[in-house]
């Protein structure tokens, strides 16, 4: 399938998906890149698995075909393995925030967690770069999206999006002084 | 910051950046339209945020949610036949609550027009089934148009206002989940606003409003006329779409969201292979069967792909059959064909058993190993729900029947606190409790009601279980708001969607509808509401618990927007804490978080800090953060 670049975010119902989706589609739409997306709604984003679809360039469908995902972003640990098993293309690029919210499972008892080591092992299978970010100078641990977005700037990702290009976004998206402080964020 | 309001109202032609349901939003103003309604539910309810995001004074057109789906048909109905361009929209099975009226409207004569927009869902992302529309359309003779793209949607309510308008009737644009949701930069035309007309054109002697027995037959007349009508402006629409890849042996006929599906599919195969030919339709009902016919005699093979049902496969194998052509029509391969949503993925599947070989073998695909089990959803922390349900599991015996409602509380369905085991559409519940009580000897029935559904279609279950004393205990589960589908308001919230408005509180609804067993309490009342229900399901007839607490998502989101707020949490006692785990294990709430090693911590980005669970813990080791 045509489209030039796969974009696939997943995550838990409340990490800010939304937001990184819509962060995403607009910077690609100020670089020039033609995005068309799509995003979950409704009953999943309750705690569950929230999942994004970004699609650049000559693509028809919003939805990424699965195993072609030339990148994976994950804003949860046990997200970015499943999405790194469904969606993540060989040779493709998985960044992931690796903030770890456990299933009921895994609460339960039932199922150990998700270790980082795993999603490595998975990236490796793939045959792809694996870029984990984990923070602990964030003002706001709803800043971890935006994280998430300055690694995939810094590593250079998506061809032809460029750090002016998110901002430029950001500046639709937020205003006052979470715009300043996710701005300041990318710029680090 | 872009502000989604002002970019509606903007008068000269622009592109943004846009979902579907914001490009029907902008569209329906273009149109000229003067009432629009809808009762909230997912693929929809984007389009009520698109214009909520208009200041009140500044909205070009009159909306309001009703209290469900047949009201805001009727609601539009009254409106059209004032001579005022109308529109209502909901999710695919809010077209089951409005189908007494709906599928009256093709024999009235609309003056003002009518759209109905429907959101299905092929793929159940957000229902209770994936049931097929276009069905309806059938049924009641009422014109179907669907496009496959954000784009298309904007476009194509555009000319289906207007036709509705010209042919003085109701059509339907079928949006499908990911046509809703698609986001694309999308051209917007100019808006140039019209005068307003408001004077009320409705005329009972023009045109017969009163379908009673044989004056039902010139009416029917008519509808069937209209669609004949109609049919053969279908070339002048632009809704359909051939793509042409020169291919005269094989061809494939579609609609909708498949088209893009497909389109995707071909372009992945092989430089030089031979493409099928697409044929699209955008009016599905009627459809263009000249066009048909035509792309049928250019091909020696057709593949009919449309989502879930065969409702093209019939009509086109018969017009084919009556044509006498000789072309191999392929309709649905498997059961697994009339299943889910047509993804690229699907639709690569599907050509590939209709032509064995098309497309090349893929490459095998090693699992990762150790996949953790699918994520369900859960209630969010700190919600009213997880401590009602909590609270009554204790108060039951095992064997006790509970029935579940449509709303968030439905989640109480799932593991730990399985709650609410049965489940058939929204209001049911009362109801499906009362049926469970009768001719049964020894368990006891208790159903849970949302406060949204309370007013959508609960009433009349409770009516009948006051009236013929069914033995049943409800429990309303009050949270303030409609939350599942994104915090709208509700006659019971005091609110509407312009503003301020009477509050129906439920104790007084319930008292009015005489109900006369009825007791309150806050969920977070935790033991109170264990006794209550110890109490209430061992008396006589039909009781009431009206378990209330604010949706903690909406309260923690406007929270954070006051000045002074910060954030609170709790925090286990590792000194006390003696990993007895009813916080992680049966009280549930996400936030609490089990090492490899059994010790329990708080998760610092969930935690809200409303202390609902200090009172689970048997060691009282949750204590407030320091």
């Amino acid at each position: 399938m045509k489209s030039d670049f796969n974009i696939y975010m997943s995550g838990v119902g409340g990490q800010g998906i939304g937001l990184l989706a819509e962060l995403l589609a607009r910077a690609c739409d100020y670089a020039g890149l033609t995005p068309r997306g799509c995003d979950t709604h409704g009953l999943a984003q309750r705690g569950g698995m929230v999942t994004s679809h970004l699609r650049l360039g000559a693509a028809h469908s919003a939805l990424v075909p699965e195993g072609e995902a030339d990148l994976v972003v994950s804003l949860e640990r046990t997200e970015a393995l499943r999405a790194a098993d469904a969606m993540l293309r060989e040779g493709g690029s998985l960044v992931w925030y690796d903030a770890c919210w456990q299933a009921l499972d895994v609460r339960r008892g039932e199922n150990l967690p998700v270790r980082a080591e795993q999603v490595l092992a998975a990236a490796v299978l793939r045959k792809a770069s694996a870029f984990k970010v984990l923070r602990d100078d964030l003002p706001d641990s709803r800043m971890q999206n935006v994280a998430v977005v300055a690694e995939i700037l810094k590593r250079g990702i998506v061809p032809g999006l460029e750090r002016g290009h998110v901002e430029a976004a950001m500046a639709d998206l937020m205003s006052g002084s979470t715009l300043e402080a996710n701005i300041a964020l990318v710029r680090a | 910051m872009k502000e989604m309001g002002s970019m509606l109202l903007r008068r000269e032609a622009f592109s943004e950046l846009a979902i579907g349901n914001t490009a029907i939003a902008r569209a329906m103003i273009e149109a000229g339209v003067r009432v629009a309604s809808s009762y909230p539910g997912s693929p929809t309810p984007e389009i009520a945020e698109a214009l909520r995001s208009i200041k009140p004074a500044d909205r070009p057109f009159y909306f309001e949610f009703s209290t469900n789906e047949k009201v805001a048909t009727e609601l539009a109905f009254g409106a059209a036949i004032n001579g005022r361009l109308s529109v209502v929209f909901f999710k695919s099975v809010g077209l089951n609550v409005a189908a007494d009226s709906f599928v009256q409207l093709p024999l009235m004569d609309i003056s003002g027009g009518l759209v109905i927009i429907l959101g299905d869902d092929p793929g159940a992302n957000s229902s209770q089934n994936e049931q097929d529309n276009r069905h309806y359309a059938k049924l009641s003779y009422c014109p179907l148009f669907e496009p496959a793209s954000a784009q298309e949607a904007y476009d194509m309510f555009k000319k289906a206002a207007a036709l509705a308008r010209e042919l003085r009737s109701a059509v339907i644009l079928r949006l499908t989940t990911h046509v809703c949701h698609a986001k694309e930069r999308i051209r917007f035309d100019a808006w140039h606003p019209k005068p307003v007309d408001d004077r009320p054109l409705f005329d009972p002697d023009s045109s017969n409003y009163i379908p009673i027995a044989s004056a039902v037959f010139p009416m029917k007349r008519r509808a069937l006329e209209r669609l004949e009508r109609l049919r053969l402006r279908l070339p002048l629409l632009g809704f359909d779409r051939v793509v042409d890849h020169g291919n005269a042996k094989r061809g494939i006929i579609t609609a909708g969201l498949p088209f893009a599906s497909l389109m995707d599919a071909l372009d992945s195969l092989p430089e030089g292979t031979a493409k099928p030919d697409l044929l699209k339709l955008g009016a599905v009902y009627p459809f263009d069967e000249k066009l048909v016919l035509s792309f049928l005699r250019a091909h020696e093979e057709v593949k009919i792909v449309e989502e879930l049902d065969t409702l093209l496969e019939t009509d086109i194998k018969a017009l084919a059959y009556d044509a006498g052509l000789r072309c191999s029509i392929r309709g649905k391969a498997d059961i697994d064909e009339l299943m889910g949503e047509c993804t690229p993925a699907k639709a690569k599947r599907v050509l590939e058993a209709a032509w064995p070989g098309l497309f090349p073998a893929a490459a095998p695909r090693p699992p990762v190993a150790d996949l953790p089990p699918p994520r369900p959803a859960q209630m969010c922390p700190g919600c009213g729900h997880r401590s009602a349900f909590y609270a009554i599991k204790k108060a039951l015996r095992p064997q006790d029947i509970t029935v579940a409602d449509i709303g968030c509380h439905t989640l109480g369905h799932l593991p730990p606190y399985e709650m609410g085991r049965v489940l058939l559409s929204m209001g049911h519940s009362t109801a499906t409790a009362s049926g469970l009580s009768l001719c049964n000897d020894s368990r006891r029935v208790l159903c849970f009601l949302g406060d949204s559904t309370f007013f959508h279609a609960g009433l009349p279950g409770i009516v009948n279980a006051v009236y013929n004393a069914h033995r049943v205990l409800l429990i309303v589960m009050e949270n303030g708001t409609t939350a599942m589908t994104g915090h709208q308001d509700h006659p019971g919230t005091g609110k509407n969607f312009s503003g301020d408005a009477l509050k129906l509180p439920i104790r007084a609804a319930l008292e009015g509808l005489g109900v006369q067993n009825i007791r309150e309490v806050d969920t977070y009342k935790q033991k109170e509401l264990t006794a209550m229900v110890v109490e209430a399901l061992d008396e006589p007839g039909f009781k009431v618990i009206i378990a209330r607490h604010p949706c903690m998502l909406k309260f923690t989101r406007e929270a954070r927007r006051k000045p002074g707020w910060g954030a609170r949490r709790v925090q286990i006692d590792q000194g006390s804490c003696d990993r007895n785990h009813e916080c992680v294990e049966r009280f549930a709430c996400p936030t609490f978080q089990r090492d490899e090693d059994g010790r329990v911590t708080v998760s610092q980005d969930l935690c809200i800090g409303d202390g609902s669970c200090r009172q689970t813990c048997p060691a009282s080791a949750i204590v407030p953060d320091a």
